[in-house]
């Protein structure tokens, strides 16, 4: 925490995880004098409207209205006389400004609370001071100071603007769990009015003066570049200002994870209008050329790396082939218990069964966009992003301009599922401004957005597991593949609840590249591998609950090794609440369940999905959730959320595919990429959440994996099929059901 | 280019653009009406949606030149203040998560309820079908244009 002078007088307080940052300076004089600044997060005027910042960038999971929730029960005032702002990208006042890995709530927690607990404090001291009284003696509610015996009362308002001088007390308490008074509680969206009358709340709806929109032709097909461009159609067209290529980053620049390797080199068409821009592109010619191997450093988590990019025009026939051949081979060791070799000779029954799933596009609602305006000394960026940190060291460098130069606003996004923490968008919408010297808005169509790359990659996972002759289950072993990455989770459930166990993971390399895309990893492996306990609880004649709580017990009475990383009665806890709330025991004529348990993002999720097969096609009657996610901070908010991950996992389930033909990824738009729609949606969800009093953690993603076991186990009842590869419509006669 | 007059949310407006311009693009970016969204541009997502003589209707692909002087209205039209049932439904429901197809859904849900204020839950899962959401808010999406169709 620190403290720095105010150029009006007051004192700031900053909140940072980072060492020794530097503190802002002279940037507060922009405060409108009515307002006293209490911290970077709370500003209170005169009349008692506080205003309070969401520092993090807004995607659907609410957090611009959750985060505020945690400061304003802290600092003790109404819910409804406050406003909230979204904070611009401004890493000295704000911690943290990410969103993603359903980290929001868990790591604002402590930090948001302290901000507003401290202005708090502040504001009593203020009062202590004013009316000569013990500041222990002073309490609050709702906005309002009082001190008891004296009869002393005063708004925030009032006192605000001498708390901005008082010195940040250290060590403020928090509250307790019980104070709570708007934590825990449903509060609405925000920005809820804003979307239901059409406001500009999008980049895409972003306009200033002067402003051109442009475009980009990307190569069509991963593993070719730019050849040559013939523009001269495209120029002369009504409204197009200029056609040129840009290299958004240098082959030698030192990347994070984070700055895409996909296509650097891109045709640039910039106009008047989004109309006139998209048919000057049709009527560019550009010559492709197929790109020869090169290697990239990326500095990663573990620290930095060369990364091979291999020449090659991929298709998804040669990857599934390649990937099964993998499959068979021994590869990395990533844990290993006991003695999984003799365990499975002297098995009385062995499961083995190998599981794939295809690259997704993300396919966020909103196209990639982005607007820039840079000039000789500043930039100003305005888009879609989940990440600014992670592009900011790039903008830097690329633009040649100073960090602080940069100023990145946070709009809010149609979707990120994970694609928006890569911000190329804002390395091209800038370059191209700079180029331009103009301020455009960069505008990608659906096709550009999907064929862009940055997928969810194409994972398999071989399971098999050994049974005892008393149908124990006495080895497990997971091998998992993929490309350019594995999904296995080597220290997740079952390690730690079988004696002998083997976890093993192997890559190959392509030039297709991928990203975070919602649950990364756990998205496939989790239904894999709650597919495969299903199956195996079968074969051991055991209901599949009650095998999944076997396991579990022996998980916390007698854990095998010590890097389990789950809490097995937690784990247990979710198993038993949708049991219970499912009614698990009581069967319905025609009604087809399957059960689904995962922990992943801190959460522990468990689900119970019910189907019938009408007109075969399967309907979802109905999804049961239980969830545990600590403290529930917005619960409404929380049920909204976990039903989103549900349907979107089931959509991504039955229909979510990408395929790849000589580099060529075979869909581009929603004609051929099936999304999940309103008649495919469940009928109806439960969302359970477990009582209790942990630290809150994260639901953007945890609600996602597990759908995908408990859909493919409730199919199987269904037909009498396993369903081992995604998407599990292909093996299903689905009737289409568009309108 | 082509001058084209247009009957929007009960105003009259004079556009001189491509006559091919779809209508999505001629409200964005002629007429800074931007709550009509982009997202797919061949009439699979829903995201455009506009009522057209009180029909809900694809922008994204209806050329300009189609419309002139037909009554068109837009989600900046459907209320002055945000508060049409449908809307006030939205807000009771907290239906949005990223809140970027809803504006097309809600046009949807108007047209819907102008011709069948009293929909079953299978006449809205027809009418709402064309209506993508990568979010998942569906369940909400029902729960909402019933509510609005008992209002």
């Amino acid at each position: 925490m620190k403290v720095s002078a105010l150029a009006g007088g007051g004192m700031l307080l900053t909140f940072s995880w980072a060492e020794g940052f530097t503190p802002p300076s002279g940037d507060a004089s922009a405060l409108a004098e009515e307002w006293s600044e209490l911290n970077s997060y709370i500003k209170i005027k005169a009349n008692g409207v506080v205003t309070l910042m969401a520092p993090n960038p807004e995607f659907g999971s609410n957090v611009k209205t959750t985060l505020p929730m945690m400061l304003a029960d802290e600092l003790d005032v109404d819910w409804k006389n406050v406003i909230v702002e979204q904070a611009d990208f401004y890493p000295e006042r704000f911690a943290r400004q990410f969103t993603g890995g359903s980290q929001s709530v868990r790591q604002a927690w402590k930090p948001l609370r302290t901000a507003g607990a401290t202005a708090r404090q502040m504001l009593v001291n203020a009062a202590a001071e004013t009316w000569s009284v013990p500041a222990n003696e002073i309490t609050t509610s709702a906005g309002e100071l009082l001190h008891k015996s004296s009869g002393k009362k005063a708004g925030y308002g009032e006192m605000a603007s001498k708390a901005a001088t008082m010195s940040v007390p250290k060590d403020v308490p928090l509250k307790k769990i019980n104070d709570f008074k708007i934590i825990g509680t449903s509060k609405k969206n925000v920005e809820g009015h804003g979307i239901v009358t059409g406001k500009p709340l999008f980049g895409m709806d972003y306009k200033q003066e002067g402003m051109l929109i442009a475009m980009i032709v990307h190569p069509p097909a991963f593993g070719k570049k730019v050849k040559s461009v013939n523009d001269s159609a495209a120029k002369s067209m009504p409204g197009i200002k200029d056609v040129f290529v840009i290299k958004t980053l240098a082959d030698d620049y030192e990347r994070n994870g984070f700055d895409t390797t996909t296509f650097t080199e891109l045709v640039v068409v910039a106009g008047n209008s989004t109309w006139e821009v998209m048919n000057a592109k049709k009527a560019l010619k550009v010559e492709w050329e197929n790109i020869v191997d090169s290697n990239i450093v990326v500095e990663g988590r573990g620290g930095k790396e060369t990364v091979k990019i291999p020449a090659g025009l991929e298709s998804t026939q040669g990857h599934n082939a390649r990937m099964l051949e993998m499959s068979k081979k021994t590869a990395n060791v990533l844990r290993k218990d006991g003695d999984p070799e003799k365990a499975f000779q002297s098995a009385a029954k062995v499961l083995e069964r190998t599981y794939t799933a295809p690259y997704l596009a993300h396919n966020t609602m909103e196209p990639v966009n982005c607007f820039a305006n840079v000039t000789a000394d500043k930039a100003e960026i305005y888009g879609p992003t989940q990440a600014p940190e992670f592009i900011s060291r790039t903008l830097s460098a690329r633009l040649g301009l100073p960090k602080e130069k940069i100023h990145i606003k946070l709009a809010r996004m149609g979707g990120g599922f994970g694609l928006r923490a890569y911000c190329h968008h804002m390395v091209e919408a800038a370059v191209i401004s700079q180029k331009l010297s103009a301020p455009v808005k960069l505008v990608y169509t659906r096709e550009d957005d999907m064929t862009y790359g940055i997928y969810r990659p194409t994972y398999t996972a071989t399971y098999k597991a050994a049974l005892d002759k008393d149908n124990n289950l006495i080895a497990f072993h997971v091998r998992g593949g993929g490309i350019p990455e594995h999904a296995v989770h080597a220290n997740r459930f079952p390690a730690g609840a079988v004696d002998n166990y083997l976890a093993e993971g192997w890559a190959l390399e392509s030039n297709i590249t991928i990203g975070a895309f919602r649950a990364p990893r756990s998205n496939f492996i989790a239904g894999a591998e709650q597919s495969f306990l299903d199956e195996l609880a079968e074969l051991a004649g055991k209901d599949p609950i009650a095998f999944r709580l076997e396991l579990l017990e022996r998980a916390k009475t007698k854990p095998v090794g010590t890097n389990n990383d789950y809490d097995a009665d937690r784990y247990a806890g979710v198993l038993k609440l949708v049991r219970e709330k499912s009614k698990w025991s009581e069967t319905q004529p025609n009604v087809h369940r399957g059960v689904s348990a995962y922990f992943c993002h801190n959460t522990y999720v468990a689900e119970v999905l019910d189907l019938e097969v009408k007109k075969n096609t399967p309907v979802i009657n109905k999804v049961f959730a239980a969830v545990d996610c600590g403290i529930v901070v917005n619960p409404d908010s929380a049920a909204n959320m976990s039903e989103g991950g549900i349907i979107d996992g089931i959509g991504n389930a039955l229909f979510g595919e990408l395929t790849f033909v000589d580099g060529v990824p075979q869909k581009s738009n929603f004609h051929q990429y099936r999304l999940i729609r309103q008649k495919e949606a469940p009928k109806a969800i439960e969302v359970h959440f477990v009582q209790n009093e942990h630290d809150p953690t994260g639901l953007g993603e945890p609600l996602f994996p597990p759908v995908f076991g408990a859909l493919a186990n409730a199919l199987y009842k269904a037909t009498g099929k396993r369903y081992y590869n995604q998407p599990f419509a292909k093996d299903f006669q689905l009737t289409p059901s568009r309108m | 280019m082509a001058k084209i007059s247009l009957n929007i949310n009960g105003k009259k407006h004079e556009v001189d653009v491509d006559p091919k311009t779809p209508v999505l693009w001629v409200l964005r970016d002629h007429l800074d009406l931007v709550g009509t969204k982009y997202g797919c541009g061949m009439a699979q997502c829903g995201a455009c949606t506009i009522i057209l003589e009180g029909s809900a209707v694809r922008s994204c692909v209806m050329p300009v030149s189609a419309v002139a002087n037909k009554k068109i209205t837009t989600i900046e039209g459907i209320s002055e203040n945000g508060d049409h049932p449908v809307q006030k439904a939205w807000l009771e429901h907290d239906v949005p998560q990223c809140g970027y197809c809803q504006a097309g859904q809600i046009m949807t849900a108007v047209a819907l309820l102008e011709k069948n204020p009293k929909p079953s839950d299978e006449e809205i899962e027809t009418a709402m079908n064309g209506n993508i959401c990568r979010c998942g808010t569906y369940l909400r999406i029902k729960a909402a244009v019933k509510t609005a169709s008992n209002a």
